[in-house]
């Protein structure tokens, strides 16, 4: 269990964190949702013990993270935003060297990260440095996790990385999660929220909303509907000067639009059809964590 | 303890596999005592002479004939005109001018004083110096010679002081002799100081000190690990430079190695300590660069490889006291030339001790500020 009370941080004027609270329970699969800048890499960092908070404490499995740092280093598995394993040591003797530097040896966890290792494997003399940015992902999950750690903190594991190794990444955390491991994942990519167990909307350094996907869905948003139309730009202005608009944003190649009150489309269309749009298309549409995003930054921000 | 083993495993294994690493290990010290040795020679050779010789006298000839035979000297022309000698200066046809006054050899042999003039290019002040000396030193022995009778006219003759030299410890004031353990020096130092520091802040640029920061690693730990290996690769340089001097210049090994190695590994903690507080001052391989070259750059110009320090102002004596390298030259050349034993260099064990305490502990401290 990892308990947040009232963290905040301040990088000179600039403020990162901004009284911060939240639990994650233990065997959690937990997930940091929010844009860049918003204050993920921080918190993770504080929990991690790499930097201390100005105020407000963290608490990791009943361990503070300031006075009992060191045993809370032997117990997480860190895996930051940058890939920082060494570039010019191979796979295995990166393994090997973090394996040995927490008193224990790759066989004894070999199970822990065998369905993982055994797709960088077949590279293992190759350098670090030379892998393709999946395998180096997968190394230094291997390397997170090689000391078995009760708890798991991933810094936006996948950003940067196919939208295959990403499917097969959040597979693997699956599984993780499966042995008990509690995990804390910060992710900028939306529908990476819906498979986390609970979420946190982050922005400017502050905790938006906090539930389970389908929660704050459910909390947020009564209906989505797509619109589309010819002329965009102008649709979008129309909609947004609609008496009954609650949010309207741009996602893809159509409009999101909810409405503030339950309403039929039909008066929309009505509406918009006398703004004389042409193409018009109105759907209904199954709400999203980036709906609800976009509704708490306009009301928040 | 077998955290350190581990660390340094590691760092022996990027150290080796490290392409630029070797050459730097075996090149750069034979590079340097070749290169340095026989390239920064301060003996001066072929000074190129120009006399104006207004008296054409016998004793102005013999004079002459003194310079032309000294090996430092050449003569490169004769003429009547200051003017015409001055250009060659100015042309740097020629690198001094010496001037005989008319009457030279009249006033020598009424047993009267007389003077000659020497002008010499000084743009470069330490030549300019070496052929005041060299001048200096055949005009004077060829007046003692005419004083003292040898000479064919032969002036009266006078109780005249004689002073014969010996160079003690260098006897043919061999300048290799004295160039290669301040080349030993500067090899141990910027292999020590240069790489750790380099090292460490790789460490940081590359982003792995990050990973390393959240194993239990201990900060002491880290750092041993990173100066176990510097040190042995600098103590591996001090004997290869030694066995280079050796075979190549025949420089004398007086006194006892171990002594030398002893304070060399006394004197490596502190380039080590250095290079360490370098690294926690910059985050980048470059930033680190222009710091130690700063550092370096001051502390080998002071530290007497070049001039004396017992030239230096007193102020920059006083100064000196930071310089590192100033004190383990010291003690190379005293037991590699003098056969200096712990005895005689009790005072600068003493100087490297209390050096090793302070760098090292304001670098770990400085360390810890900035690591967690």
């Amino acid at each position: 269990m990892v308990e947040i009370n009232n963290i905040s941080k301040n990088y000179g004027k600039v403020k990162a964190l901004d009284n911060v609270s939240f639990t994650v329970n233990t065997g959690e699969l937990f997930g940091l949702i929010g844009p860049d800048g918003a204050g993920k890499t921080s918190l993770l960092r504080i929990i991690t013990t790499l930097i201390l908070a100005n105020s407000g404490s963290v608490k990791v499995f009943g361990l503070d993270v300031v006075k009992d740092y060191k045993k809370i280093r032997n117990i997480t598995g860190y895996m930051p935003g940058k890939f920082s394993l060494y570039q010019d040591l191979s796979v295995e003797e990166n393994l090997s060297f973090f394996a040995s530097v927490f008193g224990t040896t790759i066989q004894e966890n070999y199970h822990l990260i065998k369905d993982i290792y055994v797709q960088i494997e077949p590279f293992k003399t190759r350098p670090a440095g030379k892998l393709s940015g999946g395998m180096k992902q997968k190394l230094a999950l291997s390397c997170a996790l090689i000391h078995k750690p009760e708890i798991l903190v991933l810094d936006e594991p996948t950003t940067g990385v196919d939208a295959v190794s990403r499917k097969e990444f959040w597979a693997m955390l699956k599984n993780l999660k499966k042995i008990g491991i509690t995990i804390i994942v910060s992710t900028p990519y939306m529908d990476e929220a819906a498979l986390c167990d609970r979420v946190a909307l982050i922005q400017q350094g502050k905790i938006l909303d906090l539930d389970s996907p389908e929660g704050i869905i459910n909390r947020n948003i009564q209906e989505i509907f797509e619109v589309s139309a010819k002329d965009m730009y102008r649709l979008k202005n129309d909609i947004s000067s609609y008496e009954n608009t609650q949010s309207v944003f741009l996602f893809g190649r159509v409009l999101h639009y909810s409405p503030k009150n339950e309403s039929s489309a039909k008066d929309l269309e009505e509406y918009l059809k006398n703004k004389g749009h042409l193409n018009l298309k109105i759907e209904k549409g199954s709400p999203g964590i980036e709906d609800c995003f976009m509704k708490l930054m306009n009301t928040n921000g | 303890m077998r955290t350190i083993f581990y660390i340094l495993q590691k760092e022996l294994i990027q150290v080796f596999r490290n392409k630029t690493m070797l050459p730097i290990i075996f090149i750069l010290p034979i590079a340097q005592l070749i290169i340095l040795v026989n390239a920064a020679n301060m003996e001066m050779k072929r000074i190129r002479l120009h006399v104006v010789d207004n008296d054409l006298s016998s004793t102005s000839r013999e004079l002459v004939s003194k310079f032309e035979g000294a090996p430092f000297f050449e003569i490169t022309g004769f003429s009547f005109s200051e003017k015409y000698a001055d250009n060659q200066l100015l042309t740097e046809n020629s690198d001094a001018v010496i001037i005989i006054p008319k009457g030279f050899e009249r006033e020598l042999t009424k047993g009267n004083n007389t003077a000659l003039q020497i002008r010499i290019n000084a743009i470069n002040g330490m030549v300019a110096g070496l052929i005041n000396g060299y001048s200096g030193q055949i005009i004077a022995n060829y007046s003692l010679e005419k004083q003292k009778g040898k000479g064919g006219n032969s002036v009266k003759p006078g109780g005249v002081v004689d002073i014969s030299y010996s160079f003690w410890y260098n006897p043919d004031l061999n300048y290799k002799i004295y160039m290669v353990p301040g080349m030993l020096v500067l090899l141990v130092t910027i292999i020590g100081m240069f790489l750790t520091a380099i090292n460490i802040v790789r460490e940081k640029e590359m982003g792995t000190i990050e990973q390393i920061n959240v194993t239990p690693i201990k900060k002491y730990q880290f750092i041993i690990g990173k100066m176990i290996p510097f040190w042995i690769i600098a103590m591996f340089e001090l004997v290869f430079g030694l066995i280079i001097g050796k075979l190549l210049f025949d420089i004398p090994i007086q006194g006892n190695l171990f002594v030398l190695f002893s304070i060399a590994g006394l004197y490596l903690i502190v380039a080590l300590g250095f290079g360490l507080f370098i690294s926690t001052t910059a985050n980048t391989q470059q930033q680190v660069m222009f710091v130690s070259f700063f550092f370096l750059l001051l502390f080998i110009l002071m530290s007497g490889l070049f001039t004396p320090t017992d030239s230096m102002p007193y102020w920059a004596q006083q100064v000196n006291v930071i310089n590192p390298i100033a004190v383990f030259l010291e003690v190379v050349r005293m037991i590699l030339l003098k056969g200096s034993g712990y005895s005689d260099l009790i005072p600068q064990i003493i100087h490297l001790t209390i050096y090793a305490v302070i760098i090292m502990s304001l670098a770990v401290m400085r360390y810890r500020k900035t690591g967690a």
